[in-house]
């Protein structure tokens, strides 16, 4: 639940928000970068597991988009952290480059999809070796 | 470049002009003779190689009529209108009938410069031009050569006819030109390597053309057997070949003489060098010239069609070794060990040859071993240093046996390919078998040294007067003067068996069928009759005599329905030519009066580098005056009474042929001879099998190497490929395990990412807490 609070606490008050490296907070009044990454490994470890256990496309689709959030995700939380903005343009560029792969990867699912009338992922298996 | 080359070949031929000597002096001139005059000849190599390019083109634009024949015959009597008014310009200029040496330049072919250059003297060259050197020896040679041709070509033309409508016939011409090339780079060259081409020529062809049924298994064996045979032998003349450049620094003929010449005054003694090269161009030569121990492949070699027996095997190409040897008598004579090789060799396979000969049924084969056996003589004569003898005897040679090569190829063309005399009889009296049975007969006179009307017995006489002349040789005189006996008798059993005697017939087991693609015609009531199977025939007919027939409507048409067997005779150009060579060796006996040295050859040589006097003089020379002279004939001088005995011999040995093998036979396998067969047991066995020797060179040579390659087919198979496999297998062993990670679901790939970049945190976390 700490990932959660934080993560509200961010998103609030970000003026409180104390960046120190020497002296660590609380972790219940203080957010910090740990926090973030905490959550970013979250967000990639959720989505992961869905990617692997998942059949569906579209929900792998979504799982490997969870992924590329938390990676974002963190790469936010450190360029704050060093208060610099490489990182937020980073993640700019990366969003756009995402929403025009994101179009092409369902518009790739839906040609699947029509191959074989069906979503699950295992229906192709040519690959094997 | 040039210039200096000249102005070095110059100087050397001074140096040799100081060391005197007739021969020396009229070498010298040679070179000096940027003498012009023999240009003609070029156009021989060209000519043939026109009609050999026109030919492989009526080849490739699937000509199918006789074109390509009379294109052949065309060049080649072209060829042989330069060789002759060549000859005729410039004879007479040495001798009565010989010429001055000249080159004729062709173009630059090989040159080569080396070291340091200039006038230092350091630098050395290498020149071998395509150029022609054109003596009277090389006139002989072309003469017969291109004239042979000629009229082999034309016999040729009918012969070959069932090929015409397959590419067979354009394979033939354009090989048979593709021969006269070659031959014609071996003799006129000038220089040793032009020769040596021409002489890897000759082998090609003669591999191709009795390789000519490239279908049947026999022949294309024998087509190997030839080239392997004579590969050993052009190893021998390759080696002399470099010896020769090694040694003397050049190549050219006309820069040799001179250099050769140096020795043979005899104050320096002959290096050891300049002993061997004789020697190993005596292994070419015998290779070649199908001498002991290198004669197997010749007989073989009649596996080609009769016309290339004829020409090649016969007339022209198997001489080559004898003009080797006669072109460079004056380096044999200084060698001490190089002219009794000839001379034993030659008269030792004279002698193999015949009795081989005397028992074979085969008459193309019993030709074959004549051949060999005669070109023993000739080796022989050249060994005893009387090389107008064996110059005569290639001549007259070369006339009378391809005469008796076409006889024999007419019969077995007009008996379905029958070539066993006990199967034949009296086919001299068959209608249309006159010209052949008469023409046969003068060639059997020639080559058994029939006294006074034929040339054979001249030339052949020349060569045993000049063996008994020697002392050291006389036993050579003696076997020469046997197998003359047993060269009567063994030609005479194949004419009196063969043409003479009750008339017989069957007809052979036609390849004609499968290879030549021929009918027999049936227009002539045939006296033999032979209840012949009538199946295969027939089916011959029908799949070929349609096809064939039309070359043969003049006067012949086609086999009747029941399809029995009748003979066909030949047609005109068969017989022309048959006539035209019978009248030739007639002519020739002339030519043996007129001139200074016992005759128009006799005139050539001695106008030639093979002059035998000066080689005589420059062996005497050489081996410090050991060569005895002034050898007898029991007691008589040979030159005198070799006539008579040659004579007296060579009628007991057709006396003998007559008495066993026409005297009292009525049918074809009842003669004496066979009757006498079984009291000689094993010899006659061993003879009909040709001694054993093919069998000897198969244990000792030929079963040794094929169990050396399959132990190198072994060695090859298991470590060399081995590893070669191995290195494939490899791959394909870790490729096998590892393939199996490719399941083709996408989830395990996810799995597998997922548990690598877990393992890579690991690690990573390991190492920051470390």
């Amino acid at each position: 639940m700490t990932g959660f609070a934080s993560a509200m606490s961010a998103l609030t008050g970000a003026a409180t928000l104390t960046l120190g490296q020497s002296d660590f907070p609380h972790p219940m009044h203080q957010v910090t970068l740990a926090h973030y990454l905490v959550l970013s490994a979250l967000l990639f470890g959720i989505g992961l597991i869905g990617f692997i256990t998942r059949r569906n496309l579209i929900i792998m689709f979504l799982c490997t988009e969870l992924m590329f959030q938390a990676a974002g995700l963190a790469l936010i939380a450190f360029s704050r952290f060093h208060l610099n903005h490489t990182g937020e343009t980073f993640v700019i560029f990366v969003l756009t480059i995402a929403a025009a792969e994101a179009a092409m990867a369902l518009a790739l699912v839906v040609l699947l999809f029509r191959r074989r009338e069906t979503l699950d992922a295992s229906a192709w298996s040519e690959l094997r070796g | 470049m040039l210039g200096t080359l000249a102005q070095h070949g110059t100087d050397t031929v001074g140096d040799g002009a100081a060391a005197a000597g007739a021969h020396v002096a009229h070498a010298a001139e040679s070179i000096a003779a940027a003498t012009p005059g023999a240009e003609l000849m070029l156009a021989v190599p060209a000519l043939t190689l026109l009609a050999a390019i026109l030919c492989g083109l009526c080849a490739a634009f699937r000509v199918r009529s006789k074109l390509p024949a009379w294109l052949s015959v065309g060049c080649l009597g072209a060829s042989f209108v330069c060789v002759l008014l060549t000859y005729l310009n410039l004879a007479g200029e040495h001798g009565a009938g010989g010429i001055v040496p000249r080159i004729a330049h062709g173009f630059e072919w090989l040159t080569f410069q080396w070291g340091r250059g200039g006038t230092g003297g350091e630098g050395r060259s290498f020149v071998a031009d395509f150029s022609l050197y054109v003596d009277s020896l090389t006139c002989l040679w072309m003469l017969f050569v291109t004239g042979l041709a000629t009229l082999i070509g034309l016999y040729a033309s009918e012969y070959m006819v069932g090929d015409v409508k397959t590419a067979g016939y354009s394979r033939f011409f354009a090989a048979f030109n593709l021969f006269v090339l070659s031959m014609s780079c071996l003799v006129m060259a000038d220089n040793l390597v032009l020769l040596y081409l021409g002489w890897e020529g000759v082998g090609l062809c003669s591999y191709l053309l009795i390789g000519y049924f490239y279908k049947k298994p026999s022949a294309v064996a024998a087509a190997k057997k030839a080239f392997i045979m004579n590969r050993i032998g052009d190893l021998g003349l390759s080696l002399g070949l470099m010896l020769t450049f090694v040694h003397f620094g050049t190549v050219q003929f006309n820069e040799l003489w001179p250099l050769i010449q140096s020795y043979a005054s005899g104050a320096t003694p002959t290096p050891f060098i300049v002993q061997l090269i004789p020697v190993l161009f005596t292994v070419g030569a015998f290779g070649k010239s199908a001498q002991i121990p290198l004669y197997v492949w010749l007989p073989d070699a009649m596996e080609g069609p009769t016309p290339v027996s004829a020409l090649i095997h016969a007339a022209t190409m198997v001489t080559a070794g004898v003009y080797l040897v006669a072109r460079f008598l004056p380096i044999y004579a200084l060698s001490e060990w190089a002219l009794p090789i000839v001379a034993w060799g030659g008269a030792l396979t004279a002698l193999l040859a015949a009795t081989i000969g005397m028992a074979q049924f085969d008459i193309k084969r019993i030709m074959a071993y004549s051949t060999v056996s005669q070109l023993g003589y000739m080796f022989a004569g050249l060994g005893v240093l009387g090389s107008v003898g064996a110059a005569s005897h290639v001549f007259t040679h070369a006339f009378f046996k391809a005469l008796l090569f076409l006889a024999c190829g007419a019969v077995m063309h007009g008996f379905a390919g029958q070539l066993d005399l006990r199967k034949l009889s009296g086919v001299q009296k068959m209608p249309g078998w006159r010209i052949v049975g008469l023409t046969m007969l003068v060639g059997c006179l020639n080559l058994a040294g029939f006294p006074l009307i034929t040339a054979g017995f001249w030339s052949k006489d020349m060569i045993l007067a000049d063996a008994f002349s020697h002392p050291q040789f006389r036993a050579i005189g003696w076997i020469l003067l046997i197998t003359a006996g047993l060269t009567a008798y063994y030609t005479f059993r194949v004419y009196f068996r063969v043409f003479m005697g009750p008339k017989y017939f069957e007809p052979g087991d036609e390849l004609h069928a499968a290879a030549h693609g021929d009918d027999h015609g049936e227009a002539h009531d045939a006296a033999g009759h032979v209840t012949h199977s009538a199946a295969p025939h027939g089916q011959h007919m029908a799949a070929e005599g349609a096809l064939a027939a039309k070359g043969h409507a003049h006067d012949h048409g086609h086999a009747d329905a029941h399809g029995v067997f009748h003979p066909h005779p030949p047609g005109w150009a068969i017989n022309l030519v048959l006539t035209i060579l019978a009248l030739a060796t007639f002519a020739a006996i002339p030519l043996f009066f007129i001139g200074d040295h016992h005759g128009w050859v006799g005139d050539l040589v001695h106008g030639s580098s093979s002059n035998p006097a000066s080689a005589a003089a420059a062996h005497e020379a050489a081996m410090h005056g050991h060569g005895p002279h002034g050898g007898s004939f029991l007691g008589m001088d040979p030159h005198a009474v070799m006539y008579y005995v040659s004579a007296v011999v060579g009628i007991i040995g057709i006396g003998i042929a007559f008495v066993l093998h026409l005297a009292g036979r009525t049918t074809p396998a009842t003669s004496r001879a066979d009757a006498l067969l079984p009291a000689l047991g094993p010899i006659a066995r061993a003879a009909q099998h040709k001694w054993y020797v093919d069998e000897l060179y198969g244990v000792l040579f030929v079963t040794p190497l094929r169990v050396l390659s399959h132990i190198f087919h072994l060695i090859d198979k298991l470590l060399v490929d081995g590893l070669v496999n191995l290195f494939g297998w490899l791959p394909r062993g870790i490729g096998s395990f590892v393939r199996r990670s490719q399941s083709g679901v996408l989830h395990d790939y996810g799995l597998r990412m997922a548990s690598g970049l877990a393992i890579i945190l690991l690690i990573v976390l390991l190492g920051v807490l470390r």
